[in-house]
């Protein structure tokens, strides 16, 4: 079994600056009242909030390189962001538009002027834009077929149970083309979209409808699914960070609960019961972390070799994504009744938990990844 | 701390391997190692260390293994290396640092530890061995259990009641135990695996030095807190460890060898623990970076935890797999290891011996408690023992 070097695990100088200017942010704009009072109107995005995180702190351009206008930065520091809005379940388009579709974009060739343009005005906060692929896609599934493309790039076909196109402008969609795989970029408003019911509160999915509309080819063949490939693994893996701030909140805020609670004359944290299976929880987020951190700095580091950054992304989301559903279930039943009511806000991470399990892959799928790359091959 | 680089310890590592007699008693270069301050370089010049980061060991270690150099052997005499040596360094006189530290180290003098007894397991400070002053000596008498290499040793630390009117935590006093002495007397501990690894020491009227008292009387709970510490810091000083290291190595390499053997129902319990595994070896990396980058956290006392677990699951899944072949055992006869080898026999052993990890220096129920206490700051359990005087506890 070859064992190539563990990226750095912790956190840089850097990276806790950016974490307390997002935490920062978030405190002030996106408390649980508010998200709790936004979820069930026609506009369950905060665009508010979205401005100053993607514009004003810069984070939509954090994967943009500089000379394309956003920050160079690396999939470390999109990591603690996903954290900490995984922490407050912001309701903010970060993962669709400055993860999926910008990486997505990065993909593809990027001295266009046109495509160059685009990331600019991504990176900067001045658009948003979302990858037309159902959430439940996950890497290594293959080009999808639902939507075709004509000579003249008009599109047609339809997308489910896409994340973040409610709040975007611009839509990247991987098509079939006369000459086979396309990206194509399509302006929202060329789209029928509806929005279902979701199960996940904060993050509303969109069924997308392509009647004809305008798409102009951002890559093609191998390119474009090379880049939707890579859009996926990234996304996969950062979103192990985002659950993982999921969970920790979850595991913080059950303490903390836990410490007040009084029953039978004590608080109910001292009873030995519920005390191992905090112990147990913050032992998860603790490993958790670490598949998380791995995921996101083999995808900075090695995103050159794509199995090495395919492996610790389907180890991270075979292990986080089931830690982070337990964390929000311990945190739901350990609350007692409160935590079945709807104005606590535990049921909003209960339910992102969920949907994340599906996101980009389920757990059971990363594993059966692994299974002949790590030379554990199914029964015959 | 800090002045001394990584080239200078390679520098000593050349001299010292320069003036290496390869035909003589590997004894010899070992003392020669631990003179030269390469035997644990964050220990004091002097007694087998430069004062230097732990983090250079790494690199001694690294160029006496490419050297083919002697090494002491560590899983044999690692009660000594891990509890007894940073003890001593802490709360031992110049004297005892010069008479136990270097014999210690080099494998000459094996330790053994004298803490558990019948009646005080995860409540230790409950222990009932008493040690009773008589002029410039202790008398000890009492019985003490789970005693690895107890039949090997030559020294014991040792924890024993001096005080009982006091409460449990304060009455007790840690000594240095010769284990030649005459009231000393271990009998083996036979368990569930066939072999008898650990021991029962009796101990009667056995008369220790005052002289061989480390710490205060009465201050023996507090000593026997950081040899337990040290226990769990020595995990951080280690290399990083390959993908596949640990009980996970045996049941792939089935897997890989036997085909035949394979469902889709182990397949994917077999998957989730390799995930688990490879998760748990990160986990331990981030735990290492963490105390070479000087910030360690409390991760680290989770981590035999999650291996008590994992090697449980993994070794249960590999008898499980081996389908007739699960239903053999190696060999039930009562042998005597030096010490515990995980891979040098068959996964029914793995099995057996692996349920002990989760009771072992801590049970994972009481390490639950100290995390749930410690780092999550849950408040403990109401408690009738913590003022009562020893004498007055029931038993």
């Amino acid at each position: 079994m070859t064992s190539p070097a563990i990226p750095d695990l912790l956190y840089s100088d850097v990276e806790d600056d950016l974490r307390a200017a997002v935490r920062a942010v978030l405190a002030d704009r996106c408390g649980h009242a508010a998200v709790l009072g936004r979820i069930e109107t026609a506009e369950p995005y905060d665009p508010a909030l979205w401005r100053v995180l993607a514009a004003e702190l810069g984070l939509a351009g954090l994967l943009v390189p500089e000379e394309l206008g956003g920050q160079g930065a690396s999939a470390r520091e999109a990591a603690v962001v996903c954290e900490e809005l995984g922490g407050a379940v912001a309701p903010v388009p970060f993962l669709g538009s400055a993860v999926l579709a910008t990486t997505a974009l990065l993909g593809c060739d990027t001295a266009d002027p046109a495509t160059a343009a685009l990331l600019g005005r991504l990176a900067a906060g001045e658009a948003t834009a979302a990858l037309a692929v159902p959430l439940s896609a996950a890497p290594g599934d293959g080009f999808p077929a639902t939507v075709h493309a004509d000579g003249g790039g008009r599109l047609t076909g339809t997308v489910t149970s896409v994340a973040d196109a409610l709040a975007a402008e611009v839509l990247v969609v991987p098509a079939l083309g006369p000459e086979g795989p396309g990206l194509y970029e399509v302006a929202a408003d060329q789209v029928a979209s509806e929005r279902p019911v979701s199960l996940d509160l904060t993050r509303p999915l969109a069924d997308l409808r392509f009647d004809g509309a305008a798409g102009r080819l951002l890559a093609g063949g191998d390119a474009a699914v090379a880049a939707l490939e890579r859009a996926l693994l990234t996304g996969a893996g950062l979103l192990a960070s985002e659950q993982l701030g999921l969970a920790q909140w979850c595991l913080d805020e059950t303490v903390r609960y836990l410490g007040q609670r009084r029953q039978f004359g004590r608080v109910v944290g001292s009873f030995q019961a519920l005390k191992h299976r905090l112990a147990d929880l913050w032992l998860d987020v603790v490993s958790a972390r670490a598949a998380a951190r791995n995921a996101a700095g083999v995808l900075a580091d090695r995103l050159s070799d794509p199995a090495e950054a395919s492996l610790a992304v389907a180890v991270a989301q075979a292990y986080v994504s089931p830690v982070a559903v337990h964390a929000a279930e311990e945190a739901v039943q350990l609350h007692g009744g409160i935590g079945m009511t709807w104005e606590h806000p535990v049921h909003l991470y209960l339910k992102r938990a969920k949907a994340d399990e599906i996101a980009l892959g389920t757990p059971g799928r990363h594993r059966r990844a692994l299974a002949v790359p790590v030379g554990l091959p199914p029964a015959a | 701390m800090g002045s001394v680089s990584a080239a200078d310890v390679r520098g000593r590592v050349r001299a010292l391997l320069a003036a290496w007699d390869q035909k003589a008693d590997p004894a010899e270069f070992l003392r020669a190692r631990f003179d030269a301050g390469l035997a644990w370089v964050h220990f004091p010049v002097g007694l087998g260390g430069l004062d230097a980061p732990r983090a250079l060991q790494a690199v001694v270690n690294a160029e006496l293994d490419a050297a083919g150099a002697p090494d002491n052997d560590p899983r044999r005499i690692g009660i000594g290396l891990g509890m007894a040596a940073p003890t001593i360094l802490a709360y031992g006189t110049d004297e005892q640092k010069a008479r136990f530290l270097r014999p210690l180290w080099t494998g000459e003098e094996v330790w053994c530890q004298l803490f558990s007894e019948p009646g005080a397991g995860s409540d230790l400070a409950g222990l009932g061995t008493r040690a009773v002053r008589d002029g410039d000596d202790w008398v000890v008498d009492g019985q003490k259990v789970w005693t690895s290499s107890a039949h090997t040793a030559r020294w014991a630390i040792l924890i024993a009641r001096t005080d009982l009117d006091v409460p449990k935590h304060r009455g007790i006093t840690y000594f240095v135990c010769d284990m030649t002495d005459p009231g000393v007397e271990v009998r083996p501990l036979r368990q569930i695996t066939g072999e008898a690894e650990f021991n029962e020491v009796f101990l009667t009227g056995v008369r220790i030095p005052d002289a061989h008292r480390l710490g205060a009387v009465g201050d023996g709970w507090r000593v026997a807190q950081a040899t337990l510490m040290n226990e769990r810091v020595a995990i951080g000083g280690g290399a990083s460890v390959p993908r596949e290291s640990g009980m996970i190595g045996p049941v792939a390499a089935t897997w890989r060898e036997r085909p035949e053997l394979r469902t889709p129902e182990l397949h994917d319990r077999l998957l989730r623990l390799w995930v688990d595994s490879e998760v748990a070896r990160l986990t331990a990396e981030r735990v290492r970076q963490q105390m070479a980058a000087g910030t360690p956290g409390p991760e680290g006392s989770g981590l035999k935890l999650s291996l008590a677990r994992l090697n449980q699951q993994l070794s249960g899944l590999e008898v499980e797999l081996l389908g007739e072949q699960g239903l053999r055992y190696g060999d039930w006869a009562m042998v005597r290891p030096r010490s515990v080898d995980f891979y040098g026999r068959d996964a029914g052993y793995r099995y057996l011996r692996a349920k002990g990890n989760s009771i072992e220096g801590g049970t994972s129920e009481i390490l639950r408690n100290i995390v749930a206490e410690r780092v999550l700051g849950l408040p403990a359990e109401p408690r009738n023992d913590k003022d009562a005087a020893w004498k007055d506890l029931p038993r």
